[in-house]
């Protein structure tokens, strides 16, 4: 069985076709890094897959079922749109939020769920986060404590959305490493989608690229080539490999580079999806 | 003290202001959890239009408080995310609301005391009737809110988490601004039209900065609330000044205290 399979998908935001016409399947237990400029359709794919989006034509198919919303099977991190909350509560009422959250009812965590958030916190090795206030939480200890929260209720999909946004170098190469490892711990299939590829080399299995309503799965050598990318881009692309990294360029420029640091912009495409 | 309470309007003044400061205390948690308090300041002015027209087609003040600001919770909070960040417009609704409030106090062969009493409260007015309805809305919106806090919690923490888990974010943020609209008009009775900041926002702002635990937070909002009516009502007695003054001296020097205690932990 497949953990994820699209079949003939098309999706729109408002109107506005995104993604046309993609048939692919991700395996159970992949690390599958998404990759494509901004508005190329990762966050789309990704509320597709959760349910959020309805598809214009085609079929998603999560763990051999029609994608529903609410799916208990998938973790989700969302990327963060707005700045992030000033809340003073601690991190373990923070995850104590998400549990059964859904439900109507008091917010009052049972003892289950306070074993599942001890649980989720030992994974990503930040038991200590439980006591802290998300207010004086440093951003890779914030992208932690969403890593520990996505975890939660045991789901075998993961999709993780920009988690490396805002943090360094040396924190981005941390979250990676972390989500590499838990993946092959709990068997999780993963989706998570980046700027920049050269973070995720190493870690992931396959890459999936999204572009111009085009998507292209494979490894990275096959998929990180002039003849792949180009389509993807509309425009004629280079691939330099220089000490371990690999450099998309397009007439001379850095293509991921180029929109790395415009986060402005990306927060935009995201707010209007 | 003995001789403050062998009154009976301070008694029904003490058991009022009590409730309806355990639930403003209590929906205030949330409110500024969720960063809307500007929203409940209009709710309240909204509230003074509604309460003065219904005083001018002969209907029952609280009624028409309670529907307008009702109505009023619900509009907004079904506009949803087009309405946040319209400080704008909410502003423009809020003066022209007391701007009717006022036209309607004109009409009404108006007597300025109907209008201070809206506009600032006055709990030694609470007449047993009063102080019983006040009684059944508290419970109803206590009811409410226990029943949405866990969905009000997580889609307010991480809104596209909630969504994606199935949680409609406008079906609860609609029904929380309607409890909050419940408690405004509650508050209003104690401390008038202009004051509901004192008892919805100040005890919870607070308590934010005291605890960082959710349960604690909500208590503490709840017991600062409740400490300020009081307290406020017996230095009303003594000093002669009015309660409402009292008490929103004392929203300020607790949330004053709270800022400086928080800010010496940080520093420690």
């Amino acid at each position: 069985m497949n953990a994820i399979q699209l079949d003939h998908l098309t999706l729109s935001v408002r109107g506005a076709e995104v993604l046309s016409d993609i048939s692919l399947a991700v395996g159970e237990g992949e690390f599958v890094g998404v990759l494509g400029a901004n508005g190329a359709g990762k966050t789309t794919l990704f509320r597709a897959i959760l349910g959020l989006n309805t598809a214009t034509a085609g079929a998603i198919t999560v763990l051999g079922r029609p994608a529903t919303r609410g799916n208990p099977a998938i973790g989700y991190l969302p990327q963060v749109r707005t700045a992030p909350p000033q809340v003073a509560l601690a991190g373990r009422d923070f995850l104590a939020a998400s549990i059964d959250g859904h439900r109507f009812g008091l917010p009052f965590p049972s003892r289950s769920a306070q074993r599942d958030i001890d649980r989720v916190l030992d994974l990503v090795q930040a038991r200590e986060l439980a006591e802290r206030p998300l207010s004086q939480m440093s951003g890779g200890e914030r992208q932690r404590l969403l890593i520990a929260e996505a975890l939660i209720g045991a789901p075998k999909l993961l999709l993780l959305d920009e988690p490396l946004i805002g943090l360094d170098p040396r924190q981005q190469q941390v979250v990676v490493q972390l989500v590499h490892d838990l993946g092959r711990e709990l068997k999780l299939t993963v989706l998570f989608s980046a700027h920049e590829l050269n973070q995720l080399l190493g870690a992931i299995d396959r890459v999936l690229y999204l572009g111009h309503g085009r998507a292209a799965l494979g490894t990275v050598d096959d998929v990180i080539t002039p003849e792949v990318l180009t389509p993807l881009y509309g425009a004629p692309i280079d691939v330099i490999r220089a000490g371990g990294h690999i450099f998309v360029m397009s007439r001379g420029q850095d293509v991921e580079r180029g929109h790395a640091h415009d986060h402005e912009h990306d927060h935009h495409h995201h707010g209007s999806r | 003290m003995s001789a403050l309470l062998t009154y009976d309007f301070v008694l029904r003044a003490f058991a009022a202001s009590g409730i309806v400061a355990i639930v403003a205390g209590i929906i205030g948690y949330f409110l500024v959890l969720r960063g809307q308090t500007f929203a409940g300041h209009a709710l309240s002015h909204i509230g003074f239009a509604g309460a003065t027209g219904a005083a001018l087609v002969g209907v029952s003040p609280l009624a028409g408080l309670i529907t307008f600001v009702v109505a009023a919770g619900t509009g907004i909070g079904l506009l949803g995310e087009r309405m946040s960040g319209r400080d704008v417009t909410i502003g423009m609704v809020l003066s022209v609301s007391l701007g009717f409030g006022l036209l309607f106090l004109s009409l009404t062969t108006g007597h300025a005391t109907a209008a201070t009493t809206l506009l600032f409260g006055n709990v030694l007015a609470v007449t047993p009737s009063m102080l019983a309805t006040l009684a059944l809305l508290g419970v109803v919106t206590l009811a409410g809110l226990g029943w949405i806090s866990r969905p009000l919690v997580f889609a307010t923490l991480q809104p596209e988490l909630a969504e994606a888990r199935g949680v409609s974010l406008r079906a609860v943020g609609t029904l929380f601004l309607a409890l909050v609209a419940l408690a405004t008009a509650q508050s209003i009775q104690i401390v008038g039209v202009l004051l509901v900041f004192t008892l919805m926002v100040g005890p919870p702002a607070a308590a934010q900065l005291l605890t960082r635990r959710l349960g604690a937070g909500v208590a503490l909002s709840a017991g600062l609330a409740l400490a300020q009516a009081w307290l406020g009502i017996v230095l009303a007695f003594y000093t002669d000044w009015p309660t409402s003054f009292w008490i929103t001296a004392l929203a300020a020097a607790v949330y004053a205290a709270a800022a400086a205690w928080a800010r010496m932990m940080r520093r420690n």
